[in-house]
């Protein structure tokens, strides 16, 4: 674990910054938490909304066991202790999007308890500094409905689709220390959320936002008054929020203020923070146990049922793509970023072993290569995107396989690739006719032929300008057509300039 | 016709399926009843129709020679906290006022499914708080029962279920249901003389039924007497998906169980409830009890509840904290009265809508609830409430090691005049001290009519039973009535 030395410099000294977060993720599932009705994304306004949801008299909340089937895997994914016992309680407040006039919430005894993730601080050196952050609970919460205030001159509306759906609220200690630090954090948490399959991660659609703590002290010093920076959606604003409120904290407490426990807003366009309210008008929620719903007893089959249905995790899975794949560091951490990345490099790989015959170690390093550099470079250039119908990880696979079976070049199979995504051609047909040679006399007529129309360079190389054994190289496989085996290629060269 | 509303549940719904008069000519003569009982104001809205409607149906039904339901044939009044699909359901309240739910609450849909019709939807304290019936918006309920002193002093029915034992008593619909959170369905009973009980704490669901305390809230039935519960009982009893709190059980045949012979069983008398001062016609009524029950056959000892004296007060911390936070509900954002004045914003809309909207009472609980809930107070409130309610159970469970059931008056008195106690809540509230123990606990509980004070007014016995053990309070129960010969009613006025 590295230190951070992030500091703050002021007029007066160095200031450090501890951040805490406490993330607000949707939990994935059909329904909402205490209701049936659907959770889709982007639907009609109040055409996702039950009795329940819209708190109609007399009506009663039923516990969705998805949702907390959900929680529990998360939990047991960052390391947390489960609480076999937990209980619903009730955060009174009024507001017209929260229908019940109030939020059911766990307060007292929340159902997964203290555990902890470690975070890269640099994701370009990932076998650099990292830093384990402490969860102090993760509980489950039902979301609000939301306030439309642009549909009419002097009245807002209310849209229930989001009252009631499942929320985890994920609470960190204040263990961070840098933006950098902050943004590891919810990045690595969204990873895992990802990876879980507990909330989708998406921060543009709300599902996932952060409320960013922040204070500022003296090194070594005790903790300084926190503000509380409400929804933050994404993880570039949550390094912005930190920045940006820890300078506002340092330059009030500098010249002569002090910093007030409250609740602040983010505006990304001004890149700053202000007050929404205060301690002195904050809420007094009453919370009180929910009287509507039982405590929530976990049998031990149904913890270890979540236990077993956890896919592997991010850490795990990186560590043995570079122990058992044999994979650098870094292409371990950039196949095991997304979700959608390392389930295309698992899908390949597997094809590629079966197809080819040879052992995933031996091929494990060109099939990274094929999804972190050369195909990437392949879309770009064809300008489609990496869901384009025709980029299937059948046609990758089959292109892979032809290069490592030295029936292609690689370079030529980035020219197939290009030319299937954007054209009508056969990718079996390309390879076929693309198929590249190893029949040394005709590579070594076609040497010759380029040695003696580049006497000149012969010349050179023989005096000692070897890079361009690369050019003669070029030469040949462009007379080849690019058929030419690269290697037979260098071999043969070799051996003819000595 | 007028023999026809003399008529209890089981004998009308014998009566239909023998075949001695049809469910119409039943619907059509309690209609007629409730029609000419207005001055009671025992009904929010009538719902005639209703009744008509399901009675067709059940003769139909019979004339095809289909089974007939427990309750086929039989109109009832419907407390108005039950919500019911397309007929207004208001909580005796003006903040509810027209609201009219597209949802039918669960034990009003087992009781038509189990063929009964409803007659009206019945006024009640508003959202069930108060013990006289004198909080509901929709004004008094007066007792059909006067003082034997040959003056009119309007009567309270009890309450919050004071239409439903109004109605019951004045022959206006042979049963009703109540809802009792913290003596609501067994306090109106002794008041009116009939018979109701509150079943353990989850046989009847909650979903559909106006939230006042969740933990407490309870529906039953409230009927002429033993029997009739226990069918009305069965009918509305059963798990609900819907209801996280709903026991999990099989409906027990509570009416083929009954047995009054009571050899065997251990009636414990609690001595806590032996107050000072208590009543002269209560405490005689409460030794009459204790006779009519060894000459069934039961043996009966003494008990102690020691911590009964703190049962009020944790009722009125735990019953206004719960309701606090239930009754935020009713905003005027999306249902219900909307009091929206002029420049108003959300909070001002909020505050002109409950202040138009609840009345006195219902305020004065949500004031008290928020305030023990509130930080600070919480634990000194709230948390020790929960304590002393942990306790009174443990006092119960440690009676019901050694008794079958307990005996006590339901009420501290009999019924009083409308007005004489709202000035003094205090006093009011004291009315449910001997009904609210069972509340917290969540015991099945009933009171049976078991006699007439020196002022002509009933008196009722209440029976606490085991958790689940219905029938036996049932038998208890029957096993007074029996005894008692209650046959008094109160002379029609109205």
């Amino acid at each position: 674990m590295a230190m951070s030395n992030y500091r703050i410099q002021g007029e007066t000294g160095e200031w450090e910054v501890v951040i805490g977060l406490e993330v607000h993720a949707q939990v994935t599932s059909q329904s909402k938490l205490f209701s049936g009705a659907a959770t889709a994304f982007g639907a009609e306004p109040n055409s996702q909304v039950s009795l329940v949801d819209a708190a109609m008299p007399g009506m009663l909340p039923v516990l969705n066991g998805e949702c907390i089937r959900q929680a529990v895997r998360t939990g047991i994914a960052v390391g947390a202790q489960i609480n076999k016992w937990s209980r619903f309680d009730r955060k009174n407040y009024f507001y017209a999007d929260l229908p019940q006039g109030y939020q059911i919430s766990q307060l007292y005894h929340p159902i997964v308890g203290e555990g902890e993730i470690e975070v890269i601080l640099d994701d370009k050196d990932p076998e650099g500094s990292t830093k384990t952050i402490g969860i102090e609970r993760i509980h489950v919460e039902q979301d609000a409905g939301k306030l439309m205030h642009d549909q009419h001159p002097t009245m807002s509306y209310v849209d229930l689709n989001r009252s009631g759906v499942a929320l985890m609220e994920i609470v960190s200690r204040p263990d961070m220390r840098s933006p950098i630090e902050a943004g590891a954090y919810l990045a690595k948490l969204r990873q895992i959320l990802r990876y879980v399959g507990s909330c989708d991660g998406n921060m543009d659609q709300g599902s996932m936002r952060a409320d960013v703590n922040v204070s500022v002290r003296r090194p070594s010093e005790p903790f300084g008054t926190r503000t509380e920076t409400k929804n933050v959606n994404s993880v570039r604003f949550v390094m912005a929020v930190v920045e940006s409120e820890a300078r506002r904290q340092v330059d009030l407490i500098e010249d002569g203020g002090t910093v007030v426990q409250e609740t602040r807003l983010y505006d990304p366009d001004k890149n700053e923070t202000r007050s929404m309210r205060s301690k002195e008008d904050a809420h007094d929620y009453r919370y009180f146990p929910d009287p509507d719903l039982l405590p929530l007893v976990l049998a031990d089959s149904f913890v270890d049922e979540c236990r077993a249905s956890l896919p592997e995790l991010p850490d795990a899975k990186r560590h043995r793509y570079e122990t058992a794949l044999g994979l650098s560091a870094y292409d371990a951490a950039q196949l095991t970023l997304e979700v959608e990345t390392y389930q295309q490099f698992e899908e390949m790989l597997a094809a590629v072993v079966a197809e080819s015959g040879k052992d995933q170690r031996d091929v494990a390093k060109r099939v990274a290569n094929w999804i972190l550099s050369e195909r990437p470079g392949v879309l770009r250039s064809a300008g489609v995107a990496v869901d384009h119908p025709k980029n299937t990880p059948a046609a990758n696979v089959a292109l892979i396989v032809a290069v490592s079976e030295g029936v292609i070049s690689g370079g030529k199979a980035k020219e197939i690739l290009q030319a299937y995504l954007t054209t009508d051609t056969d990718l079996t047909a390309e390879i076929a006719s693309n198929k590249q040679t190893s029949d040394t006399g005709a590579i070594e007529a076609v040497i010759a032929k380029v040695l003696a129309d580049n006497a000149d360079k012969v010349e050179q190389y023989k005096a000692g300008k070897e890079a361009l054994f690369g050019f003669f190289v070029g030469q040949t496989m462009k007379a080849m057509q690019g058929k030419a085996n690269p290697a037979v290629v260098n071999d043969l060269l070799k051996k003819v300039l000595g | 016709m007028t023999e026809i509303t003399n008529l209890g549940v089981a004998a009308l719904r014998d009566g239909i399926s023998g075949g001695d008069f049809t469910a119409v000519e039943a619907a059509e003569a309690f209609n007629a009843a409730v029609a000419g009982a207005s001055a009671l104001n025992a009904f929010i809205v009538a719902t005639p129709d209703h009744a008509l409607e399901s009675a067709r149906k059940v003769d139909a039904d019979r004339a095809a020679g289909k089974a007939l339901g427990k309750m086929a044939g039989v109109p009832i009044g419907m407390k108005d906290l039950f919500a019911t699909k397309g007929v207004q359901t208001t909580a005796a309240s003006h903040i509810l006022e027209g609201f009219t739910p597209e949802y039918e609450s669960t034990v009003s849909q087992k009781l038509w499914e189990a063929g009964a019709g409803m007659l009206g939807k019945l006024n009640l304290d508003q959202f069930a708080m108060g013990s006289s019936n004198e909080t509901s918006y929709f004004g008094n309920v007066i007792s059909p029962w006067r003082r034997s002193d040959g003056g009119n002093t309007p009567l309270a029915p009890g309450g919050s279920s004071g239409g439903s034992s109004a109605a019951v008593a004045a022959r206006l619909c042979p049963a009703a249901t109540g809802t009792d959170t913290g003596g609501s369905i067994r306090q109106p009973a002794a008041f009116t003389g009939i018979t109701g009980i509150k079943p353990t704490y989850g046989r009847c669901s909650r979903w559909g039924i106006v939230a006042f305390a969740s933990s407490l809230d309870q529906a039953g039935p409230m009927a002429r007497d033993v029997r009739d519960c226990a069918i009305m009982l069965e009918a509305m009893a059963g798990f609900d998906p819907k209801d996280s709190t709903s026991l999990d059980l099989p409906v027990p045949e509570w009416e083929a169980g009954l047995n009054a012979d009571l050899k065997g069983k251990k009636v414990g008398i609690p001595r806590e409830y032996r107050v000072d001062g208590l009543d002269a016609d209560v405490a005689r009524s409460w030794d009459e009890g204790i006779a009519w029950l060894k000459d069934a056959g039961a043996e009966v000892v003494d008990i102690s509840l020691p911590h009964t004296k703190y049962a009020l007060p944790a009722y009125y911390i735990v019953a206004p904290a719960e309701a606090s936070s239930n009754l935020a509900r009713y905003d005027g954002v999306r249902y219900g009265l909307r009091d929206l004045p002029d420049g108003a914003n959300l909070q001002d809309m909020y505050a002109a809508t409950r202040a138009a909207g609840f009345g006195a009472e219902v305020k004065r609980r949500i004031l008290i609830g928020t305030y023990v809930l509130s930080a600070g107070f919480y634990d000194a409130y709230y948390t020790q409430a929960q304590k002393v309610r942990t306790l009174i159970s443990h006092d119960f469970k440690n009676a019901f090691a050694d008794v079958d059931v307990i005996l006590a008056p339901t009420t501290p008195t009999a019924a009083f005049g409308l007005g004489e106690m709202v000035s003094d809540p205090l006093a009011m509230y004291l009315n449910d001290v001997f009904a609210v123990p069972a509340s917290l606990a969540g015991l099945p509980a009933m009171s049976v009519p078991a006699g007439l004070n020196r002022e002509g007014l009933p008196l009722g016995l209440q029976i606490v039973g085991r958790p689940f053990d219905e029938q036996g309070v049932l038998n208890a129960g029957l096993a007074i009535e029996q005894r008692a010969g209650f046959t008094a009613r109160p002379g029609k006025w109205w």
